[in-house]
């Protein structure tokens, strides 16, 4: 029977002082017990409504109810069945928009830990070792994929799944896309990607890093030469945009993308260990209020800032960061300007940063995104003094492959433009999915889009044998 | 991987290598260039393709070691494999000018312009290069430089080979129609200030001038931003839009000031790779 309980089982978190020192997990993860007494708290719903807010459609009472029963093994099978990536989902998603806020018992009570009970359900079933898979590659039609973040890992994964053999290509020197070079150890441990990289490389799926479809090889060549008889697109939303204020190009001033990278992928963190060095002053400022940005100024203190700051034009309500990393960068002692907008970052005659010049807003008309508009308020400028600034608002796609690919058609975003409903792009045999079509969003919604690109091609490929 | 198929010394501090790398080989043109990495937790350099062979399937580079990495790279033989190499980044060369083209080059900078005066010579320009550097024995690739071009030109700082005097001077001289002649196009790949010279050299003749920004570069796709540099008052990034630019149009100030960004720690893991008995030349 359900218990009724007002609160979530709370995650067992590693102490903020000591952690926002080094890279290990914050949230270390609930055990059997944690577990099975927060499953008690789902009351298994006939009308699910948990599901609809999940953008894959977790049978979420079904799993919870073998967590509850300690059924693991089904668990974890129902779980994987429809979300190909449940520990780095169950680390990563939205929650609080998705399933959880959709859940019944969060009507009155606090909702269901549903994520918390995903990634218990997934860890348990990677330290299994008596799950085998093997590949099955039956299918003679070639299918390539084009980059490694979570919807080229995804529909490789299904499409090997279903017997074809699949090569995945990836432009950086290491695979997972976002997953590798953007979303920092402590939220999401190199570990359990590696792990989800070694099931696909188990299914038969090939990976093939430091090749850039568009640059070390053609879609021409891909679909002619190389006797590929599909193409998935994957290759995310990964070009960094600036702002246009002055001062940008000083010495000190990063886009999040490149700071993210430099510790994530290259390792920064360990340097002169590794070779790549990042460059930290006492103060540092991290412009926007997304994940990459929450992700940015902790990762900043991590390598040795003494304070970070987070400098949003719009209020708290606004920001797009999950709940849980705003509420982690707070106990980790980030100070928070909101409504308050940057217009210059000033330097000395060096050309390093010294500070940030901003205006303070308030809130005026809804706009177009039906948030309030901020308005500068006149007369308000202030300097903080900073000695670093890291641009995180926001990313597009990479025109990389679109400039040398005939026949794929982009928006004017530079979203490559998919038929309505489907995953298939202007160009025959050709499909995409993931933030390269919606623009910068979420692990799931990439990951559900590599899943049903996979169930497209699979359904292409068969009706062209036929 | 790629592995080292071939490895030469140009200078005390200079290697050739050639390297079977087929796929970057066949899609090379002139003026891109790759970034490679030597070791696990290593970094990423960029390095211009001097030159490749599609059929081979070879591409040639040429690395002056002047830190961590290029200095492990000094250390890796014939048959080694070069850990990552991605390839070819960066736009191609365009010159639009036909007639009298001109390149210079210097330090590792000469090699670059191995693929790039065969094609403008086979395309039907004349084609003239100045070769400079500080001694005699700093010059490389004289011979190699000899087949693809018209004139070789020699330009030592010492005198102790070809002009005596820098590459800017000669290059006035034929501005001012000596030897092969008033250029109609330039094109310099070398250090910061050579290029820089050369520029304000072309600028006053008006003479359409292309320089090789080398910014600190990390994933050469256009994802990081770090490789910005103004031109023409626009931010680019030399990755994706680059390496080649307008030089007449480029702020040299900010491009030489954001390439010192981490003097200290390059030098802090230069010393550390000292102390880890990775000196030049052991190899
Ligand atoms: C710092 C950060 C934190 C985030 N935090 C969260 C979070 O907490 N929760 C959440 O749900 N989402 C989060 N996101 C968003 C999420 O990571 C992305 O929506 C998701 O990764 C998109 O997946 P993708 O497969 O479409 O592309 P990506 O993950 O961007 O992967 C694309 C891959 O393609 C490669 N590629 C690109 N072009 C080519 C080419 N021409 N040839 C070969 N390879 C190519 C790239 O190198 C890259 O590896 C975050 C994003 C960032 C940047
Ligand atoms: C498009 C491009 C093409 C290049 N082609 C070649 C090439 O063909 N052959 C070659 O030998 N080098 C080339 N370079 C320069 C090469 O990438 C750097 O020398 C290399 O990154 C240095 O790495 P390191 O770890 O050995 O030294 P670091 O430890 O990174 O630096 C050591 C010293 O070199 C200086 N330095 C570092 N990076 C650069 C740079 N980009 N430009 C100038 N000085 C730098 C530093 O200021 C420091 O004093 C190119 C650079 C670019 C951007
Ligand atoms: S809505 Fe909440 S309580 Fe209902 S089934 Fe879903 S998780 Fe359980
Ligand atoms: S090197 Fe990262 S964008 Fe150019």
């Amino acid at each position: 029977m359900p218990v009724k309980r007002v609160e979530k089982t709370p995650m067992p978190e590693r102490d903020a002082v000591l952690r926002s020192h080094d890279f290990g997990e914050v949230n270390e993860g609930y055990g059997m017990a944690h577990a099975q007494f927060e499953a008690e708290r789902c009351l298994r719903c006939q009308d699910a409504v948990c599901i609809d807010g999940c953008p894959v459609r977790v049978p979420i009472p079904e799993f919870i109810h073998e967590v509850a029963k300690g059924d693991m093994r089904s668990a974890a099978e129902i779980l994987r069945s429809s979300n190909p990536l449940p520990a780095v989902c169950g680390r990563v998603c939205p929650q609080e928009v998705q399933c959880e806020e959709a859940c019944s018992v969060g009507i009155r009570f606090k909702p269901v830990a549903i994520g918390y009970l995903e990634r218990f359900v997934a860890d348990w079933e990677m330290e299994q070792t008596d799950i085998d898979i093997t590949a099955n590659l039956n299918r003679d039609e070639k299918v390539a994929v084009i980059g490694s973040g979570p919807a080229g890992l995804v529909c490789a994964g299904e499409l090997a799944r279903l017997g074809y053999p699949v090569t995945i290509f990836e432009a950086l020197h290491a695979p997972g896309g976002v997953l590798r070079y953007g979303i920092p150890e402590f939220r999401l441990p190199k570990d359990v990607l590696d792990w989800e990289i070694e099931q696909l490389k188990k299914l038969g799926v090939e990976i093939q890093c430091n090749i850039i479809i568009g640059k070390t090889l053609t879609m021409d060549q891909l679909m002619g030469e190389m006797g590929f008889k599909a193409v998935f697109i994957g290759t995310g939303a990964g070009l960094p945009s600036f702002m246009g204020i002055p001062g940008e190009n000083l010495n000190g001033v990063y886009s999040a993308n490149e700071f993210l990278t430099r510790v994530n992928l290259m390792e920064a963190n360990d340097f002169p260990n590794a070779d790549t060095p990042v460059m930290v002053g006492r103060r540092v400022a991290v412009i926007g209020a997304g994940n990459t940005a929450m992700d940015t100024v902790r990762v900043a203190l991590r390598v040795g800032a003494e304070q970070g700051l987070v400098v949003y034009r719009r209020s708290v309500q606004e920001m797009t960061a999950r709940v849980e990393e705003h509420a982690h960068a707070i106990e980790e002692g980030v100070e928070f300007h909101w409504l308050t907008n940057p217009v210059e970052i000033l330097g000395d005659e060096d050309g390093w940063v010294t500070g940030l010049r901003c205006v303070r807003m308030e809130l005026g008309e809804p706009d177009d995104s039906g948030r309030a508009r901020p308005v500068p308020i006149e007369g308000s400028e202030f300097v903080i003094p900073v000695d670093n600034v890291v641009l995180s608002i926001g990313n597009k796609p990479n025109p990389l492959l679109l400039q040398t690919t005939k026949g794929l058609e982009a928006n004017k975003w530079g979203c490559l433009v998919v038929h309505d409903g489907s995953s298939e792009t202007s160009k025959e045999h050709v499909f995409a999915g993931g933030d390269a079509v919606t623009g910068a969003a979420t692990v799931i919604l990439a990951a559900g889009a590599g899943k049903d690109a996979a169930a497209e091609i699979h359904q292409d490929l068969s009706a062209a044998t036929r | 991987m790629a592995k080292i198929l071939e490895k030469r010394r140009l200078t005390p501090i200079t290697q050739l290598y050639k390297i079977d790398a087929p796929l970057v080989a066949k899609a090379a043109k002139p003026g891109q260039f790759v970034i490679l990495r030597v070791r696990k937790g290593g970094e990423r350099i960029p390095i211009t393709i001097a030159d490749y062979d599609r059929e081979a399937g070879v591409l040639t580079i040429v690395v002056q070691e002047v830190g961590t990495t290029t200095r492990y790279m000094g250390q890796l033989g014939v048959g080694d494999e070069i850990l990552d190499l991605v390839g070819p980044l960066g736009m191609p060369l365009e010159i639009p000018a036909e007639g009298h083209i001109v390149g210079i080059g210097g330090g590792f900078g000469s090699a670059a312009l191995l693929c790039l005066m065969r094609e403008l010579r086979a395309r039907g320009d004349t084609t003239t290069i100045i070769n400079g550097a500080r001694e005699k024995d700093l010059l490389i690739l004289n011979e190699e430089l000899t087949e693809v071009c018209d004139n070789l030109e020699l330009c030592t700082d010492d005198g102790s080979a070809g002009f005596h005097g820098l590459v800017t001077d000669r290059l006035q001289q034929l501005i001012d129609g000596d030897g092969p002649g008033r250029p109609d196009s330039v094109v310099a790949i070398g250090p910061m200030p050579m290029m820089r010279a050369v520029t304000e050299t072309t600028r006053g003749a008006e003479i359409p001038t292309l320089v090789s920004l080398d910014p600190l570069m990390i994933d050469g796709t256009g994802m990081c931003g770090g490789c910005r540099v103004t031109v023409n008052d626009e931010v680019k990034f030399a990755c994706v839009d680059g390496p080649f630019f307008d030089a007449h149009q480029v702020d040299f100030e900010e491009a030489v000031r954001r390439n010192k960004m981490y003097v200290r720690q390059e030098q802090e893991s230069k010393d550390r790779s000292e102390c880890m008995k990775l000196a030049v030349g052991q190899d």
